[in-house]
């Protein structure tokens, strides 16, 4: 099986780790291991996604159109053609 | 230097009343690079709480959606505080993603004059800057 490149947008907040690009490219049959590879690309982004190794509660992360908390997080499938979707929350207190 | 309109100003202040107890919030967009606060789009708040508030995530994606297809930038992130002082708490600068974007404080609190119940602040890597707010019109 050959490795599917996604097209992930990146939010402002984490450009300084991928060279102000707003979308990189990044393989990966589900979102952990495309963040993995993301993180491998441009190192330390990983971490910001991350805590305790789950998505962070302060991110919110789209395949296409759906909230991945209702895909299964980090084990939700992508498929060639998909785009992903990082931004950060817009919550306080 | 934020500058906002007075329109602006009264519609948040109002919106703050209408909705509290519990927090309001919103965002104001404008061109991209302008850094000018021209459209209003008050958003729920899906915490529907007097101490917390929360785009709903499907929103979110929408509202990005729609600055990406206009060319717009979040310029403003508004919300309200029920019962404490205009200036942003632990939990707003734990959250604050949007590090070109003024954040907009209003408080609801009767004890406070109106006058100093709108403030502004950049939240930038947890460093909180209050700065001046030029109301225009």
């Amino acid at each position: 099986m050959c490795a599917m490149s996604i097209d992930i947008r990146i939010p402002t907040i984490l450009r300084p780790y991928t060279k102000d690009q707003k979308s990189v490219q990044a393989e990966g049959a589900n979102l952990g291991a495309l963040i993995a590879h993301l993180d491998a690309n441009y190192p330390g982004i990983g971490e910001r996604l991350l805590e305790d190794g789950a998505l962070r509660r302060f991110i919110n992360v789209y395949i296409n159109d759906e909230d991945v908390r209702f895909l299964g997080s980090l084990d939700a499938q992508v498929k060639d053609g998909d785009s992903v979707t990082i931004l950060p929350a817009v919550a306080g207190g | 230097m934020l500058e906002i309109s007075q329109t602006f100003v009264d519609a948040i202040v109002a919106q703050s009343r209408e909705e509290y107890p519990d927090e309001c919030c919103g965002v104001i967009l404008g061109p991209e690079g302008s850094g000018k606060a021209q459209r209003l789009k008050p958003m729920i708040n899906a915490a529907h709480s007097p101490t917390f508030y929360e785009f709903d995530p499907k929103d979110l994606l929408a509202l990005y959606r729609e600055i990406d297809d206009n060319d717009e930038e979040i310029v403003v992130i508004y919300h309200s505080h029920t019962e404490t002082e205009a200036r942003p708490s632990r939990t707003d600068i734990a959250y604050a993603g949007e590090p070109g974007a003024h954040y907009v404080l209003v408080s609801t609190r009767e004890e406070i004059a109106p006058a100093i119940e709108f403030r502004s602040f950049r939240i930038v890597d947890g460093v909180v800057t209050e700065e001046e707010v030029s109301i225009t019109e």
